[in-house]
C-alpha cells in the first residue's frame, strides 16, 4: 500500500498501480483512451495527463501521463491543476479532429467512451477548420461492423486482438496521421474473440454487426444479469432487449469468471431467441383423418389436456435438460419423481460428468475459477480442443503462458502494467502450455509441444506423466520413444511450475483422458506441488444436471413403452441419440409433452407442446463447470409487447401441470421458492440459495432497474396494440423492475448489474465503478456461489485402467467427434450470424490415410457409421492420427457417433 | 507475441482449420527465398528480416504486391497483418506499382533553403506528374523524400541508386534523359 | 561525391575524427587505417582495460552523444545491465542520419568505415555486447557497400569475429539498412525497427541497456560518437578533455558544417565549443548579396537563432541556454530574403509527415500545426491561428508526448513565433475577424 494526496485529499492505494489504475479505483474521474484494466499501459494517447510534484512544497509539477507514472508512496499528484485541465482538452482536441461527429448516426452514440470523455475534459468547440482525413472501411464478416474514420487511433483493438487474443489477422497499418486498423485485406476476423473489439474500441469503429440489424441506443434497452448459455464456463452477460427482441449481448464485468471479455458464440449467438419459428402457443396435436393438425390452446387447454394425457399413462418419465435452470428440472423431477427423472444426457456423457465431479470433489487438486486460470505457471490440456468447446477457458489459457512476460519483468522492476516493455521484454516467452488433442486446435500457437493422438493414447500421456511424477502412479507400458520424451519434457515442466493447471473434460468422450487427468493431480499434490484441475463440462447446466441426478437419456429411451408418457424438457433428443431410436421410443409412448423454445423436431413430434422460456424471458440458476451456481435473470415479459404470447418458464409449466394433475393450489409462486425446495431437497446443491440475492433485495427500499432511466418510448412502445398504457409488468422472480423505476446506481454494493452506468460513464468502462477496484471484484461480491469446497477431499485413489494402445483397423476408422465454438451448440447454431461462420459438414482423414485411399480435399466420402450413412466432402489433416475419421459436431450431423466404427461406403472403394 | 514455438517450415500441409490467406497467384522467386532465409539468420528471430524481406522483393519487382505480402509473412512465420504493417509503416516501401526509375527529391530544410521548390516544379513540369504520380509511359515515379544528408550539395536528389545534387532546376531535361 | 571538407592540415593529435580522411577521398581501406594505428585501441584495450576501466575513461572523456541528443555516452555505458545472469546483449550504430540539415555520418562511414568498426568494437566490450549492427538508413548506397566492404576487411583480418584480434572477446558487426522515417533515428523506435517492427518508439524506463533489441541490454550510440571511442582509448580522457580546452566543458572535437545559402557549405572538425561564426567564416559567408537572417544550430529540431548568437560556443550547455538545442550541431542559415514562415512550414510538414502515429499530440497536433501554417503562408491565416501555434507548441512540448519527436518539432516553431513573429502575423487574411469555433454536434450522452 502507499498513500498519495491527489488534489489535497491522502488516500491509501495499491502501490503497485499505476496512478491511472489507483485513481479510478478511487472512484476519481481522469479521461483515458489506451490503457485497459486487462491490457494495461502504453502511453499513447496521452489523454490522462495529471500533475506530479516533487513533494508537498512544489508548486510547479511536472505533466505527466498518469497510465504511464508508477504510484510512490507520498506523491503529491492535482488532477484538477489547469495546466493538466488545459492539456487533457488539447488531446480530445486532437482526437476529435478527424472524428465524423456522426454520434447521431454512429451505433456507439449513448455508450461511446468517446462522448464520455468529451464531455468530461468540456470539449465542446470545434477550432480546426481543415479537412477530415477519411478511410475505406472493410467487411469483417457478419459479427463486427468497421467505420474507420471514427478511429482516434488508441491502438486498443491490435492490443487486444493480437496480444491479449492472440489473434493475427488485425493489424496497424500506415504512419502519422494516417494509421488504419483493419485486415490485410477484406475478410472475416478470424479470431473467436474478435466481438470484445465492440467493447474495447472506445468509440464506434468496430460495432456489432447483429445489433445492427435491429438497432436500439443502449438507453433505450432493458437489461438483466445473465449466464451465457453457449457452453458450461458461465460468463457474465447482459442481454439488450428492445420490443421483444433480445437486441446484443455485452459482456458483463464478474472479476471471478469472464471479467471484460466473452467469445463470439456467448455474443452472437442469441439469435435463437428472436427466431420467428419459436413456439409462442401452447399446441396439441390432433389426428383426423389420417392428418395431423396442430391445435392452438391457452394456457388452461394446456394444462387440461396435458394433465389428462399424463394421468392416464400407466407411468410419466421426465426427461430433463443440460441447457434448462435447475428449478426447471427439479421441478420435472418433482413431477415423475425421482425414480422417473432422466437428466437428459446420454449415458456415456452422464458417466463422465459423473466422474468429472467425484474428481472435482474428491480428487487432488481445487477447481481454480476462470480468473483464477490466468494466474497459472504451466498448463497441459487433456482431450480437450478448449477453443470449440469452452472458448473463455482457451482465453484464460493464454493469459496464464503470457504470465511469464509479467513475471519476467518484475524480475529487472518492470511494472506488470507497462504492458509493451513487458512484452519488449519477454519477447514471446511463455510458460509453458502443452496440448494433447486428437488434431490441430485453434490454440496451438500457445502449445510449447503438441501432441495428437486417439483417445487412449491421450489417456494414456497423461497416465505416462502422472507415473513419472509419481512412482506409486500406474505406470503406461510400451510407449514409444518420442512419447516418453515428451511424458519427461511434460512431467518436468509440471514438477518446476509452482502452479500448474491440468485442464480436461468430457468432450472426447472419454472416461479414460478424464481418469489420467486426475490421476496428473493426485500425482502433483503427493509430490507435495499445489496446482488446479479444470473439467470442462458439455452445457451450459451439465455440471448442475450432474449433481442434481437422475438417469441418463439411454435409460429414458430404453424405459419408454407402451402405457408411458414422457414430458421432455428443454432437450431435443434428437440431436442427442439416434433418430431411429428416439423415434422408436416415443412412438412407443402414448404421450409426449414437450416443454420448448425451440421448434425442435422433438417438439414438432410432441402430442402436447408448451412454450417456454429462454434464458432472455426466464430466470434459474445454472452451475458452471468450476461449479458456480449463477443466476440468471429474466430480460422481458414477451407477453407485454405480444398478448397472445403464453410463453412462460419451464418450471412455472411444470408445476402448473403438477399441480393440475394433483388437482390442487399451486405450492409456488416465484422462483425463489422453487429454488429453496431444489436446495433443500438436494443437500449438495444448498449453495443455489446463495447464487444470488432473492426477490426480496432491496437497495435503499428499491427493487432494482432493468431499464436505464433515458429509457424512451414507454408510453408509445405498445401503441400499435392499444393506446392505454399498461402497467408495466411486476416481477415476482427477482429484485429487478420492468422499468426505469428502481435503484441503477454504484454507489451501493451490489453484484447483480443489469446494465453499468454511472454519471459521465455511458460506455462499458462504467464498470469501473463497480468494482472495489478497477478490474478487480464487484463491490457487492462477484455474482455465483461455488457449490464445490475450495479443497477437495483428496479421497480419490488413483484410478488404475490405464487404457491399451489404439488398435488401428484396416476395414474401418474409429469415429471422433469435432467440437465447433460455431456449430456445436445447438441454440446458437440457430441464430443466423452463428450460422454463417459455421462449417459446412465434412469427414476427416488423415494425410496418411487420404494417401493410401487416393482421395484429396473435397472429394465426396461415403462412410457408414452404425445406421448412419454420410456422404461429405474430406478435409485431410497432417496431424489427425491415422484410422480415426473426424466427424464435425454440427447440428445435421449425427450426435452419439463418437468411439463407433466406420466403414467406406461401397461406392467410394470402387 | 513472438510466435516462438511456430515454426513455418514445421507447420501442416493440411489443415482442418481454414484460413483464407494465402492467395496462390504470387510465389516468390527461388532467390528471393534465399536472400531472405539468409537475412533471418542475422537476427535473433526471423521477424527482424520483415523488412529486408520487403525490400528483397522490392528490389527485383520495383515493388511489393500484395500477395507478397503472404508470402513474406509464410517464410517468416509471422502473421501477414503485421508484414503488411511495417509495408505500409517505412516510406521506401512501395505497395503500388512504381515506374522504371524513382525519383526521391529531398524536401528537407537544407534543400527547401537552397530553392527545393522551384527544382520540385521543374519535375512536376518536365514529367507531368506530382508527387506519388507515376508517369504514363512508367518511367519514373517521383517522391518526396527526407534529409539525403547532402545539405551541402541541395538541392538534392536521388534517382535510383544516385545521388545528384545541386540540381539546376534549368537541368533537370538532361538529367532525366540518363534514365531510359 | 564526397562533402567538403574544410582544413587540409589534419593530424591526429588535433583531428581524431577525420585526420585519415584522403585527398582523393577515397575510402579508407583496413591496410591504410592499421598504417595509420587504427585498431591498435581495440589491441590496447583488450590488453590493458576492463570494461569497466574503459568506461570510466569514457565517462572521464566526457563525450556527448553526437547524434544530437548530447547525454554522455559513458554515463549511457555505465547503466548497461551487465553481470551474473544477464544475457549478452548488442551495440547499435545509429546510422540513420535523416536530421534536417546533418549530413556529417554520411562522410565518416563512406570514407572511414573502419573508424566506426573499431568504435563499435570499442563500445561492444564495454558494454558485454554479442553483436553489433549498423542501422543505416536505406538511401545511404555508397555508405552501405563501403561498409559492408570493411567488415569484410575486418572479418577476413580477423578484427571481427570469434577472437577479436586474437583476444578472448567475439563481436560481429552486421550492416541493417532502413526503410525510410526519419523517427528511426530515435533510439527505442531504431530498436523496434531493427526488430522488424513498425518503428514506434519505446517507453522509456525501461531503457535500452535494460532491455533492449530483443528484450537484450542494447546501447545505441551514433556514428560519431561511436567514432571519438578508438582516439580516446588510445590518447586517453586527459587528451580528449583538453582538445576543447578553454572553449567548452564538452569534450573532444566535433563534426560541424553549415548548409543553406553560404558561398560553399561543407563539413569541418573542430574543438567542440567553436563558434558559429568561425564556422559561417570557414564556408565563405553568406553568398553574396544576402544577409543572415536566422540559423538552426543542429538540425530541423533545433530553435532558431539570430546573428547575435554568432559567437556563443557550439556545445551543448551554451547553445540550449541560448534558447536552442546543439543538435547534431550542423548549421543551417536563413538568408534575409526568406520566410521563416515557409521555411517553419517545411519543417512542421517535415515532423508531421514522419510522425510515427503513435501518440496522439504528434499524430493529430503536428499535421494541424502544419495546416495552419500553410493558411499563413499563403496570407489565409485567421484570427486566433498565431495563438493557436503558440498553444500547440507548448502541447507538444517535452514530457508531454510519447517520445522527443513533437518536441523536436516544437523547438523551431516556438523560436521562430518569438523571433519573428510579424512574418507570421502578416500570413492573416482577416485580422479583424473572430477566431475560427463552432459548437460540435455531439449526440446525446
Amino acid at each position: 500500500m502507499a498513500t498519495i494526496h491527489v488534489d489535497g485529499k491522502d488516500y491509501e492505494v495499491d502501490g503497485s498501480d499505476n496512478l491511472l489504475h489507483a485513481c479510478l479505483s478511487l472512484g476519481l474521474d481522469i479521461p483515458y483512451f489506451c490503457w485497459h484494466p486487462a491490457m494495461g499501459s502504453v502511453g499513447a494517447c496521452r489523454q490522462c495527463a495529471v500533475k506530479q510534484y516533487k513533494d508537498a512544497d512544489d508548486t510547479r509539477g511536472t505533466l505527466v501521463m498518469s497510465c504511464m507514472a508508477p504510484v510512490k508512496d507520498d506523491a503529491y499528484i492535482s488532477i484538477e491543476d489547469d495546466e493538466a485541465k488545459d492539456f487533457r482538452a488539447s488531446v480530445i482536441e486532437w482526437l476529435m479532429t478527424n472524428h465524423p461527429h456522426d454520434c447521431p448516426v454512429c451505433e456507439e452514440g449513448g455508450h461511446c467512451h468517446l462522448q464520455d470523455m468529451t464531455v468530461m475534459t468540456g470539449h465542446d468547440r470545434r477550432r480546426y477548420r481543415f479537412a477530415k482525413r477519411t478511410h475505406r472501411n472493410q467487411n469483417l464478416g457478419p459479427f463486427i461492423g468497421h467505420e474507420m474514420n471514427r478511429c482516434i487511433t488508441c491502438y486498443r483493438c491490435v492490443r487486444f486482438y493480437k496480444d491479449y487474443a492472440g489473434g493475427e489477422d488485425l493489424g496497424a497499418f500506415g504512419a502519422h496521421e494516417n494509421i488504419y486498423f483493419g485486415r490485410t485485406t477484406d475478410g472475416t476476423l478470424e479470431n473467436e474473440f474478435s466481438g470484445n473489439l465492440t467493447e474495447v474500441c472506445p468509440t464506434g469503429v468496430f460495432t456489432d454487426q447483429t445489433h445492427s440489424e435491429h438497432y436500439t441506443r443502449k438507453w433505450d434497452m432493458q437489461f438483466a444479469p445473465s449466464i451465457c448459455h453457449g457452453c458450461s464456463s458461465g460468463c457474465n452477460i447482459s442481454p439488450g432487449e428492445r420490443y421483444g427482441d433480445v437486441r446484443r449481448i455485452e459482456n458483463r464485468y464478474n472479476g471471478e469468471v469472464n471479467h471484460y471479455f466473452l467469445c463470439d458464440r456467448g455474443r452472437f449467438g442469441y439469435g435463437y431467441v428472436n427466431r420467428a419459428d419459436r413456439p409462442r402457443q401452447p399446441v396439441m396435436r390432433v389426428d383426423s383423418d389420417d392428418e395431423r393438425r396442430d391445435e392452438l390452446l391457452d394456457v388452461g387447454g394446456a394444462l387440461d389436456h396435458s394433465a389428462e394425457r399424463l394421468k392416464k399413462a400407466q407411468r410419466v418419465i421426465g426427461i430433463g435438460s443440460p441447457r434448462a435452470s435447475l428449478e426447471s428440472n427439479h421441478v420435472l423431477r418433482e413431477l415423475v419423481g425421482a425414480e422417473h427423472f432422466s437428466t437428459g444426457i446420454a449415458q456415456q456423457e452422464y458417466e463422465n460428468l459423473q466422474l468429472m465431479l467425484e474428481i472435482q470433489r474428491e480428487g487432488a487438486l481445487p477447481t481454480p475459477s476462470m480468473r483464477e486460470i490466468e494466474d497459472h505457471d504451466a498448463v497441459i490440456v487433456l482431450g480437450e480442443d478448449l477453443m470449440q468447446t469452452a472458448a473463455r477457458v482457451a482465453l484464460a489459457v493464454r493469459q496464464a503462458a503470457n504470465g511469464r512476460a509479467q513475471d519476467l519483468a518484475a524480475e529487472i522492476g518492470i511494472p506488470a502494467w507497462n504492458a509493451n516493455a513487458v512484452n519488449t521484454l519477454a519477447q514471446g516467452r511463455q510458460y509453458p502450455v502443452f496440448l494433447a488433442t486428437l488434431t490441430e486446435t485453434r490454440m496451438d500457437d500457445l502449445a510449447r509441444e503438441r501432441f495428437h493422438g486417439s483417445a487412449e493414447e491421450i489417456a494414456r500421456l497423461g497416465f505416462a506423466v502422472a507415473h513419472a511424477l509419481d512412482d506409486s502412479a500406474p505406470a503406461v507400458e510400451g510407449l514409444d520413444e518420442a512419447t516418453q520424451t515428451l511424458v519427461s519434457t511434460i512431467a518436468e515442466a509440471l514438477m518446476t511450475a509452482e502452479r500448474p493447471l491440468i485442464i480436461s473434460g468430457g468432450s472426447m468422450g472419454s472416461r479414460e483422458v478424464i481418469q489420467a487427468a486426475a490421476n496428473l493431480a493426485r500425482a502433483l499434490r503427493q509430490r507435495d506441488r499445489r496446482g488446479s484441475l479444470t473439467l470442462v463440462s458439455g452445457e451450459a447446466n451439465s455440471t448442475g444436471l450432474a449433481m442434481l441426478g437422475g438417469h441418463s437419456l439411454d435409460w429414458a429411451l430404453d424405459s419408454l413403452g407402451e402405457g408411458d408418457a414422457v414430458v421432455v424438457l428443454e432437450n431435443d433428443l434428437y440431436a442427442r441419440a439416434d433418430a431411429e431410436r428416439v423415434d422408436r421410443a416415443l412412438g412407443a409412448a402414448e404421450c409426449v409433452v414437450c416443454a420448448d423454445h425451440q421448434s425442435t423436431p422433438t417438439w414438432l413430434r410432441a402430442d402436447i407442446g408448451l412454450p417456454v422460456a429462454t434464458f432472455a424471458e426466464g430466470d434459474g440458476t445454472l452451475v458452471s463447470h468450476e461449479g458456480r451456481a449463477q443466476r440468471f435473470f429474466q430480460v422481458y415479459d414477451p407477453s407485454y409487447y405480444r398478448p397472445n404470447d403464453l410463453t412462460h418458464e419451464s418450471w412455472r409449466w411444470l408445476h402448473a401441470l403438477h399441480t393440475t394433475m394433483e388437482a390442487r393450489r399451486v405450492d409456488w409462486t416465484q422462483l425463489d421458492e422453487v429454488t429453496e425446495d431444489c436446495a433443500e431437497h438436494h443437500p449438495q446443491l444448498a449453495g443455489i440459495r446463495d447464487a444470488a440475492p432473492s426477490a426480496s433485495f432491496r437497495i435503499k427500499g428499491q427493487k432494482l432497474a432493468r431499464e436505464p432511466h433515458r429509457y424512451s418510448g414507454r408510453t408509445a412502445m405498445r401503441a400499435n396494440i392499444s393506446v392505454s398504457e399498461p402497467r408495466a409488468p411486476q416481477d415476482a422472480d427477482s429484485a429487478f423492475t420492468f422499468s426505469m423505476e428502481g435503484y441503477n446506481g454504484y454507489a451501493e454494493p451490489r453484484s447483480q448489474v443489469a446494465f453499468a452506468w454511472a454519471p459521465g460513464w455511458n460506455s462499458p468502462q462504467a464498470w469501473n465503478k463497480f468494482q472495489d477496484e478497477v478490474g478487480g471484484h464487484l463491490t457487492g461480491s462477484d455474482p455465483g456461489n461455488r457449490l464445490f469446497e475450495p479443497e477437495p477431499d483428496n479421497r480419490l485413489e488413483y484410478f488404475t485402467a490405464v487404457p491399451g494402445r489404439f488398435e488401428q483397423r484396416d476395414d474401418a476408422w474409429r469415429v471422433a467427434r469435432l467440437p465447433h465454438l460455431f456449430g456445436s451448440d445447438e441454440m446458437s447454431a440457430r441464430a443466423e450470424p452463428i450460422q454463417q461462420r459455421m462449417s459446412a459438414p465434412y469427414v476427416a482423414l488423415s494425410e496418411g490415410d487420404a494417401r493410401r485411399l487416393g482421395v484429396d480435399v473435397g472429394t465426396e466420402l461415403t462412410f457408414t457409421i452404425g445406421s448412419h450413412r454420410l456422404t461429405l466432402p474430406l478435409r485431410i489433416s497432417s496431424e489427425l492420427r491415422d484410422g480415426v475419421l473426424g466427424v464435425p459436431a454440427l447440428p445435421t450431423m449425427p450426435a452419439a457417433v463418437n468411439h463407433e466404427w466406420a466403414h467406406l461406403g461401397e461406392e467410394t472403394k470402387a | 507475441m513472438e510466435p516462438s514455438t511456430r515454426d513455418a517450415s514445421a507447420s501442416s500441409s493440411y489443415s482442418l482449420i481454414a484460413s483464407d490467406q494465402y492467395p496462390d497467384d504470387f510465389v516468390l522467386s527461388d532467390e528471393e527465398r534465399e536472400a531472405i532465409e539468409q537475412e533471418k539468420g542475422h537476427f535473433e528471430n526471423p521477424r527482424a528480416a520483415s523488412i529486408e524481406a520487403l525490400k528483397i522483393v522490392q528490389k527485383r519487382r520495383g515493388w511489393v504486391p500484395d500477395g507478397a505480402i503472404y508470402a513474406i509473412s509464410n517464410v517468416l512465420g509471422i502473421p501477414s497483418s503485421d508484414v503488411e504493417g511495417v509495408a505500409t509503416f517505412y516510406s521506401l516501401i512501395f505497395r503500388q506499382p512504381v515506374g522504371r526509375h524513382v525519383i526521391l527529391i529531398c524536401d528537407s530544410s537544407s534543400c527547401f533553403l537552397t530553392d527545393y521548390e522551384q527544382l520540385r516544379d521543374a519535375f512536376t513540369r518536365e514529367l507531368g506528374i506530382g508527387f506519388g504520380q507515376t508517369t504514363e509511359d512508367n518511367r519514373f515515379t517521383l517522391l518526396p523524400v527526407c534529409c539525403l544528408g547532402a545539405c551541402d550539395r541541395g538541392p538534392a536528389l536521388m534517382i535510383d541508386e544516385d545521388l545528384h545534387g545541386p540540381v539546376d532546376p534549368g537541368d533537370v531535361a538532361s538529367l532525366l534523359e540518363q534514365y531510359a | 561525391m564526397s562533402s567538403r571538407l574544410f582544413h587540409t592540415s589534419r593530424n591526429p593529435e588535433t583531428h581524431p575524427l577525420t585526420f585519415r580522411v584522403r585527398d582523393d577521398r577515397a575510402p579508407v581501406g583496413l591496410e591504410e587505417y592499421q598504417d595509420t594505428r587504427g585498431y591498435e585501441a581495440v589491441r590496447n584495450m583488450l590488453r590493458d582495460l576492463s570494461p569497466d576501466e574503459l568506461i570510466e575513461r569514457m565517462k572521464a572523456a566526457n563525450v556527448r552523444g553526437r547524434g544530437g541528443g548530447g547525454f554522455s555516452a559513458g554515463m549511457k555505458w555505465s547503466l548497461t545491465m551487465k553481470g551474473e545472469g544477464v544475457p549478452r546483449g548488442y551495440i547499435v550504430c545509429n546510422a540513420d542520419e535523416m536530421e534536417p540539415g546533418t549530413f556529417k555520418d554520411r562522410l565518416l562511414m563512406e570514407e572511414l568505415p573502419h573508424l566506426l568498426i573499431e568504435g563499435m568494437i570499442i563500445a561492444g566490450y564495454a558494454n558485454n555486447a554479442r553483436l553489433g549492427y549498423i542501422f543505416l538508413r536505406g538511401e545511404y548506397v555508397e555508405a552501405a557497400h563501403r561498409i559492408e566492404q570493411a567488415l569484410q576487411e575486418a572479418r577476413a583480418a580477423g578484427i571481427l569475429g570469434p577472437k577479436v584480434c586474437g583476444y578472448d572477446f567475439d563481436f560481429d558487426i552486421y550492416l541493417h539498412t532502413g526503410a525510410g522515417r526519419y523517427i528511426c533515428g530515435e533510439e527505442t523506435a531504431l530498436i523496434n525497427s531493427l526488430e522488424g517492427r513498425r518503428a514506434n518508439p519505446r517507453s522509456k524506463p525501461p531503457f535500452p541497456g535494460q532491455s533492449g533489441a530483443w528484450g537484450k541490454p542494447t546501447v545505441v550510440n551514433n556514428v560519431e560518437t561511436l567514432c571519438n571511442g578508438p582516439a580516446i582509448v588510445l590518447r586517453g580522457a586527459d587528451w580528449y578533455q583538453s582538445l576543447s580546452g578553454e572553449r567548452s566543458n564538452d569534450g573532444g572535437t566535433k563534426l560541424y558544417g553549415v548548409s543553406g545559402k553560404v558561398k560553399e557549405p561543407g563539413l569541418v572538425e573542430l574543438p567542440m565549443g567553436a563558434s558559429a561564426r568561425e564556422i559561417i567564416d570557414m564556408a565563405g559567408g553568406m553568398r553574396d548579396g544576402l544577409e543572415l537572417k536566422a540559423w538552426l544550430p543542429g538540425g530541423g529540431s533545433t530553435g532558431f537563432l539570430l546573428p547575435e548568437h554568432l559567437d556563443l560556443t557550439m556545445d551543448f550547455d551554451t547553445i540550449g541556454k541560448a534558447g536552442s538545442r546543439l543538435g547534431t550541431g550542423l548549421l543551417a542559415v536563413i538568408a534575409d530574403n526568406q520566410s521563416i514562415v515557409s521555411l517553419t512550414r517545411n519543417l512542421e510538414d517535415f515532423f508531421a509527415r514522419e510522425s510515427c502515429g503513435w501518440c496522439t499530440p504528434c499524430r493529430d497536433g503536428l499535421p494541424w500545426t502544419a495546416r495552419i501554417l500553410h493558411s499563413l503562408e499563403k496570407g489565409e491565416g485567421e484570427n486566433g491561428d498565431i495563438e493557436m501555434l503558440e498553444s500547440l507548441a507548448s502541447d507538444l512540448g517535452p514530457g508531454k508526448t510519447f517520445c522527443a519527436h513533437a518536441p523536436g518539432a516544437a523547438m523551431p516553431l516556438q523560436t521562430a513565433l518569438k523571433h519573428f513573429r510579424a512574418e507570421f502575423e502578416a500570413g492573416i487574411s482577416h485580422p479583424q475577424r473572430e477566431a475560427h469555433a463552432e459548437p460540435i454536434p455531439v449526440g446525446s450522452v
